[in-house]
């Protein structure tokens, strides 16, 4: 049953790393702001939820995943919330989804 | 493995002070700042020192950034150019390096515990901890008993820095001659028009301050105490000033108020000193506080912890209202 447990949760945190991986590689890759927030945000959601839950089970049942189950509950109410004011503060400034923010900041130097 | 991540964490922060450097956009900047403190306070946390993590984390990548990013509000987001002799800087800054690396050959190795720091009184507060304050965090045994007398200089060092920064921006908010003045009727009223953060907010703000308050009387047993309670509790009201504009804010804790806080819980830091000295002890010795010795240094601890939360909470939203009340100029 622990083998079965450590298995599960090291896959848990192997996926929710890869997530990450792919929010990272997202966030410096993607063409514009917008699409960059969509990768970032990979990171909060699905990586966050994955490796709290990979901790969860190493955690067992005790204190520490109550603690850890706040954070989530936290995390999953606020990173969205970040992320979508970000893009609402980033339209209310004027940038178009397609328009790159740093080429347009060279244009405008 | 901590080595692994001591190095790993120390490299991360060396490329983003690198970027601090070389960025000439301050926003850009200040966000770095945030995420070096960030990054410290994981290194200190690697370290097994949670208490300072926590500060870290809440003073140097929350607070500060806010504060920061108030002052860029006033001024502007691009350095100026800057025609001074660069050579001069780059050697005295080259020569301090090779002192300071020199210097470091002489340090014990990383961990040793016969270094000096581990041999001198840290075995000594490990020893009594347990038999005369009877908590199971001892770094809150020795900020507030043991080594009170710093504790009190920091509160007070907390203190004249925000009597500083009041001073700087005078202590009253400049006189508002009416609505129209202002650019827009955007900065008073924060995030009013905008739906998602201000339900969002409003939902957490509560729990913010209860963790807040759960941080600064569970400072006795885990990490935590007055400093972090503090920059939490200003944190929140800080949020709420963002999400409803920084009017309402000063109307539920207005400025007379927070001059108090500053000055109250420095007070009772003070007096809780006075009190144990009249009471027959030393200043701020609180074994004399109660009739039992370990119930006299809790209650002091208690009271002592609470007077650093109340000074810092007042200075960080007093230091806020200073930046965020003030027109651009």
């Amino acid at each position: 049953m622990a083998l079965l447990l450590d298995i599960a949760s090291w896959a848990l945190l192997s996926i929710g790393g890869a997530f990450v991986f792919i929010g990272g590689v997202g966030a410096l890759r993607m063409p514009d702001l917008y699409t960059r927030i969509h990768a970032a945000s990979l990171t909060d959601t699905m990586g966050a939820v994955l490796v709290i839950f990979g901790i969860m089970l190493q955690a067992g049942l005790s204190l520490a995943a109550v603690k850890l189950a706040a954070i989530l509950l936290f995390l999953l109410l606020t990173s969205p919330t970040a992320s979508n004011a970000l893009a609402s503060a980033a339209l209310l400034a004027g940038l178009r989804p397609g328009d790159d923010a740093t080429s347009q900041e060279e244009q405008s130097k | 493995m901590i080595v692994l991540f001591g190095v790993f964490l120390l490299s991360l922060m060396v490329i983003t002070a690198l970027a601090i450097v070389r960025t000439h956009h301050l926003f850009v900047a200040v966000i770095l700042t945030g995420i070096f403190s960030l990054l410290m306070a994981a290194n200190f946390f690697v370290l097994d020192a949670a208490d300072v993590a926590l500060t870290e984390a809440a003073i140097g990548a929350g607070i500060s950034t806010v504060l920061f990013l108030g002052a860029l509000a006033l001024t502007g987001e691009h350095e100026r150019a800057n025609a001074s002799n660069r050579l001069l800087a780059l050697s005295v800054v080259a020569v301090t390096t090779l002192i300071v690396i020199y210097a470091t050959f002489d340090k014990p190795r990383f961990g040793d515990p016969l270094a000096p720091v581990h041999q001198h009184v840290s075995p000594w507060y490990l020893e009594q901890t347990p038999e005369v304050i009877d908590i199971p965090n001892v770094v809150t045994a020795v900020l507030g008993s043991f080594r009170g007398y710093d504790t009190l200089g920091e509160v007070f060092v907390v203190f004249t820095a925000g009597i500083g920064v009041l001073f700087l921006f005078g202590a009253r908010p400049p006189p508002r001659s009416g609505a129209a003045s202002r650019n827009s009727a955007a900065p008073g009223q924060g995030l009013r028009h905008y739906l998602i953060p201000r339900v969002v907010g409003r939902l957490l703000i509560p729990f913010i301050l209860l963790f807040g308050l759960y941080v600064q009387f569970h400072g006795d047993y885990g990490p935590g105490g007055g400093f972090q309670a503090g920059a939490i509790i200003a944190a929140a009201v800080i949020l709420y000033a963002l999400l409803e504009g920084e009017e309402q804010a000063l109307r539920v804790l207005p400025h007379k108020l927070l001059i108090g806080l500053m000055a109250g819980g420095a007070l009772l830091y003070g007096g809780v000193g006075v009190a144990a000295l009249l009471l027959g002890g030393n200043f701020l010795d609180y074994s004399v506080l109660a009739a039992d010795p370990i119930a006299g240094q809790h209650l002091g601890i208690l009271l002592i912890e609470a007077g650093v939360g109340i000074t810092v909470t007042g200075v960080l939203l007093s230091v806020f209202h200073a930046f965020a009340g003030r027109r651009r100029v």
